[in-house]
């Protein structure tokens, strides 16, 4: 069974995003990169699976500009087999629908038996491009999920869900669609022998305008600004009386 | 044109989220609609007391007790056939749904709505909530999902009428084997008044009791970061942050927390904020109301007998 992980550059989720006062847009030149997080988990899952022998190969694929090679070779380097990079023009604002028809075209032509995806990106914050792939392409979809195993025959997968009242556990026909979240892993570092080899790995560029799919944008992004915590006036306090008074007086207890 | 809301329900009981998504929808419409995927009709029928709803169109299968995104997004797009717009609230259960139909009728969908701008327009935070965007859809048909802290959660005055819609419901490529639910005697994390919220500085489970010591005692909900979720203190669902639940309470109470970008992300919105910490210079302390720096463990002792 062939694995593809699609997987996304994003600004490090450790970074405060700004916005550029020039452009009126979030500023990402020089910006600190890295993979999305949740991209990390798909990954090693899908090395995993191919450690455990049930994935035959191992696919990342990554749709962007050029410097989103970084993150296929890290990928690479982390022991994914081979990559598939999308080279889009510029700034193209791609969103999930795009996304998901790109994808899904790749799904296809791979002949792919189970895509592991991130359940959201942490720069857009969409949380639809897995569910998309599975609606276009009518595969079976397990979003949010924090545990995996394969069926013994190899027909089926067996996911835990984390939903908001708990965790929801579902018995997926392949081929499938599953985002992770957080708590399926702890992905692994690629080790500097691997980053070396990860240079002579497969990585095929396709242009995404030799790809029929129609990326007019249907979402307009008309303006941003900066919403991140405002600093209050914090006041000191010492004693659980002195706190419970002020909590009186605010009129929250 | 109408609009159509996705209402989640648990048994008979109308998920907040779903009230906020009527309020929004009714900014949008002024006819709106509410769906009902069920699998016992009954538990319809509290959703046509919801104020602002026109009619509440139910289907119900066996199926749809613990629908799959596959089957639900199905029905859903052909209903919507009659609607220009889906709002359903921003929660784990509409955003497996939405996007699906989002694919179907070949619609971008807008996530977590907080602002609606104009008949196309709407706010919507990126990057962890530090950034707020405009953005605006030229889609025909319009799919939203919006947050439940940013919208007035409609009330009970209502008198919908209640139509059971025939619709084929599909063969599932999954199927349900179990739901392992958090009971608790204590509030709601996303509807409470007041959140009693640990980290990892409560370094236990059996230390992280209390926390939950201390929320029954100011009748608050509990709620955790992802370290203290990670390290096995308390389970998933009550995760604040980028990646867990949003909330807005009148009180959040942060003990042992850092206040990581993905923590604020889930509680800025709160009114008041405390931060218990014994280091003064955490993030989490610059945007507090009050600061109690001190070790969490006497602190939070003192709190549970003075309270
Ligand atoms: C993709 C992604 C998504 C994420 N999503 C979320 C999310 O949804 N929610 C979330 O919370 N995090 C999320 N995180 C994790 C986040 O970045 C932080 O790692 C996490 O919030 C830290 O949790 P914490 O504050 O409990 O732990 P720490 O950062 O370790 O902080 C512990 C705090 O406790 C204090 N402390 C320790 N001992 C004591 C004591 N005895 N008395 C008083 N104070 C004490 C310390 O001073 C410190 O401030 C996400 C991260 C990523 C990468
Ligand atoms: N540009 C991209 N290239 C490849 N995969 C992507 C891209 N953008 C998003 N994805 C995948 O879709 C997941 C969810 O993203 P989103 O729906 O935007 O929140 C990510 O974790 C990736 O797995």
């Amino acid at each position: 069974m062939k694995v593809i992980i699609p997987i996304k550059r994003v600004l490090d989720p450790y970074t405060q995003a700004r916005v550029d006062k020039q452009t009126q847009m979030v500023d990402l030149t020089n910006a600190k990169m890295a993979m999305n997080p949740f991209c990390e988990i798909a990954v090693e899952e899908a090395l995993k699976l191919k450690e455990s022998g049930a994935a035959s190969e191992t696919i990342a694929v990554s749709i962007g500009t050029d410097k989103t090679v970084d993150t296929l070779r890290t990928a690479l380097a982390m022991g994914v087999d081979r990559a598939i990079f999308i080279k889009t023009d510029g700034d193209l604002d791609l969103q999930p629908l795009h996304l998901g028809k790109i994808l899904a075209s790749i799904i296809k032509r791979e002949e792919v038996g189970l895509v592991i995806m991130g359940k959201q990106a942490v720069d857009n914050d969409n949380n639809q491009t897995g569910q998309i792939i599975s609606g276009l392409l009518n595969y079976s979809l397990g979003t949010f999920i924090s545990k995996f195993s394969l069926s013994d025959d190899a027909q089926s997968i067996e996911v835990s869900r984390e939903i908001d009242s708990g965790i929801e556990v579902r018995k997926l026909n392949l081929p499938a669609i599953v985002t992770v979240d957080l708590r399926l892993n702890e992905p692994r570092y690629a080790s500097l022998p691997n980053i070396m080899k990860a240079r002579s790995k497969p990585l095929e560029t396709i242009e995404l305008s030799s790809l029929d799919v129609d990326v007019t944008p249907r979402v307009k992004v008309i303006s941003v600004e900066e919403s991140g915590t405002k600093d209050r006036a914090a006041k000191q306090v010492s004693s659980a009386k002195e706190l419970l008074e002020e909590l009186t007086q605010m009129g929250v207890l | 044109m109408s609009a159509l809301v996705l209402i989640e329900l648990h048994g008979e009981e109308i998920s907040a989220n779903s009230r906020a998504a009527v309020t929004a929808a009714t900014q949008l419409s002024s006819t709106v609609d509410a769906l009902v995927l069920t699998n016992d009709a009954a538990n319809a029928s509290a959703v046509a007391a919801i104020s602002g709803v026109n009619t509440v169109k139910v289907v119900v299968d066996a199926a749809l007790e613990h629908v799959s995104a596959g089957i639900a997004s199905k029905i859903i797009a052909g209903v919507m056939s009659d609607y220009q717009y889906l709002v359903a609230g921003s929660a784990t259960y509409s955003k497996n749904i939405i996007p699906v139909v989002g694919a179907l009728l070949d619609v971008q969908p807008i996530s977590d709505v907080c602002e609606v701008k104009s008949a196309n327009t709407f706010a919507r935070p990126l990057y962890a909530g530090n950034i707020m965007a405009t953005v605006e859809s030229s889609d025909e048909k319009i799919l939203l999902t919006v947050r439940a802290t940013s919208f007035d959660h409609a009330k009970d005055d209502g008198s919908a009428t209640i139509e059971e819609l025939s619709a084929d419901v599909p063969e599932s490529n999954s199927t349900f084997i179990s739901l392992q639910e958090s009971q608790s005697e204590r509030p709601e994390l996303t509807t409470a008044d007041r959140i009693v919220s640990g980290g990892r500085g409560l370094g236990s489970k059996e230390n992280f009791g209390l926390i939950e010591q201390l929320a029954d005692k100011l009748d608050a909900a509990v709620g955790a970061s992802r370290a203290a979720v990670d390290a096995g203190f308390i389970s998933n669902d009550y995760q604040v942050g980028q990646t867990g639940k949003v909330v807005a309470p009148k009180l959040y109470m942060a003990v042992g927390i850092s206040g990581a970008i993905q923590h604020l992300a889930g509680m800025k919105d709160s009114q008041v904020i405390v931060v218990i910490n014994n280091d003064g210079d955490a993030p989490m302390a610059r945007m507090a109301d009050l600061v109690w720096n001190t070790d969490l463990f006497g602190a939070v002792q003192d709190l549970i007998d003075n309270a």
